[in-house]
């Protein structure tokens, strides 16, 4: 089955993002040059920026067809996009920035419980601060266990070690570690380090200046 | 000194208050919308949106009142609208005060308002997109709480506007006593007449007070709502 099948063209000044990926392997790394044009990409997937040209489906869902005329609001697409920046909501608990996203699911059962994620990123000692309180490393967490709460289709990391520190960054690896291994939702990795792509995908797509430049398996990544 | 004050200024003290309080309160859901129109949107008319707004702050406060003694007295096209609709009045009436100061406090409030809007860049309601939120709930989860010191000083500084309101509302509904007669009038009122000192000053002696405890609330409030935040998101 077809995980991600994306063909777009976005331009914006300069800058020209042209870009054609057909996958079935829902974990891969987005890997390139700052500046190659990989959050922008990651924006076009999560609707935040509209492509002139193009169509993107994901899973079999339709998220953007310009012929079609059919483009998702972010909203609707759910992207967890745990962005560089962490951007969590400063006048939020840590608890209820994790809980933000669950406020606009339908209620029911939820595949993915609020302790199984507390557990997953060791969250129960943040959960009553807030953020402007949090070091890099733990905001970057609670972005992460934000993101998985909204029960997204797919979690979209934007460069998730660049904000921290040689020491934070060890302990952040451990959690996105025994992220991959629990597998619970689909992952788009963007990143220009190697031991990254090594973590957290299965397949590199190579971007360079707009451009899918090729893909390859990690496994002969990691050799090559 | 208070025993220099009679049954009419204290009237006149209750009624300050009310118009202040209800000018600047009606008046803060128009204001938000307003700064949040021309903080965040760029669209056509926005230039004329922002001079119509700012044209209280530039006026004289005379030709304001003026303008809506023509437009909403009993005489005036909107004034005999709203008489013959909702059976509202607001010339020589305490409402008619109420507007006169929301008029005059608009721009201020819009202007205050408006930076606290403009410190946002969007990334966080981005994120709150992605997250699943409906655009109207990141406003008012997001947006709103955000901007909230903002909305406090701009609360705060149009009911300061709003209590000092003089050459509109005398010129709109003049100086009667229990329907428009407010703190300001009463002092110009006590100046034009002999033996009007010490009322006019017993009445500035509170204007200052009620002033300095406003004041000293929104910098309460200001504090318990960056409780939170010692640095900045």
């Amino acid at each position: 089955m077809t995980f991600l099948a994306l063909d777009v063209s976005y331009q914006r000044g300069e800058f020209d993002l042209e870009f054609l990926l057909h996958t079935d392997v829902p974990a891969l790394a987005l890997f390139g040059p700052s500046g190659a044009g990989k959050t922008t990409l990651a924006h076009v997937l999560a609707g935040l920026l509209t492509p002139q040209r193009g169509s993107i489906v994901l899973n079999g869902l339709t998220l953007f067809d310009a012929q079609a005329g059919i483009n998702l609001p972010p909203q609707q697409r759910r992207i967890g996009y745990v962005f560089q920046d962490a951007r969590l909501f400063p006048h939020l608990s840590v608890k209820n920035n994790l809980l933000y996203g669950r406020m606009w699911q339908p209620r029911g059962p939820s595949p993915l419980a609020f302790e199984d994620v507390v557990d997953l990123l060791d969250l129960a000692p943040l959960l009553d601060r807030y953020p402007p309180s949090l070091s890099g490393g733990e905001g970057q967490r609670v972005a992460i266990g934000r993101a998985l709460m909204s029960e997204p289709r797919l979690l979209l990391l934007d460069e998730p070690l660049s904000a921290l520190d040689e020491a934070r960054k060890d302990e952040i690896i451990a959690y996105l570690k025994r992220l991959r291994l629990a597998a619970l939702v689909p992952m788009i990795t963007i990143t220009h380090r190697r031991e990254e792509v090594l973590l957290l995908a299965d397949e590199v797509v190579f971007v360079d200046r707009g451009r899918c430049t090729g893909t390859q398996s990690t496994a002969s990544f990691t050799t090559g | 000194m208070m025993t220099s004050l009679g049954h009419e200024d204290y009237q006149a003290i209750g009624l300050s208050l009310k118009i202040a309080g209800v000018a600047s309160l009606a008046s803060l859901p128009f204001a938000i919308a307003t700064a949040y129109c021309l903080a965040r949107f760029r669209f056509r008319g926005q230039m004329l949106l922002n001079v119509l707004v700012h044209l209280p702050l530039v006026l004289p406060p005379v030709v304001t009142g003026y303008v809506l003694l023509l437009l909403f007295g009993r005489q005036g096209p909107l004034g005999q609208m709203l008489e013959a609709c909702c059976g509202i009045v607001l010339s020589f009436r305490w409402t008619g005060a109420a507007l006169a100061a929301a008029i005059m406090a608009f721009p201020l409030m819009v202007r205050t308002i408006r930076v606290s809007f403009e410190q946002g860049d969007g990334r966080l309601e981005q994120a709150a997109a992605s997250l699943g939120a409906p655009p109207v709930a990141i406003f008012f989860t997001i947006t709103l709480p955000l901007a909230m010191s903002g909305l406090v000083s701009g609360l705060l500084i149009g009911f300061a506007k709003a209590l000092g309101e003089f050459g509109a509302t005398m010129t709109f509904v003049s100086n009667i006593p229990g329907q428009s007669r407010t703190i300001a009038t009463s002092i110009y009122g006590y100046t034009q007449i002999p033996d009007g000192e010490e009322p006019a000053l017993a009445l500035a002696g509170i204007s200052i007070a009620i002033s300095v405890v406003a004041l000293v609330l929104s910098e309460l409030l200001m504090r318990r709502l960056n409780r939170h935040r010692k640095a900045t998101p």
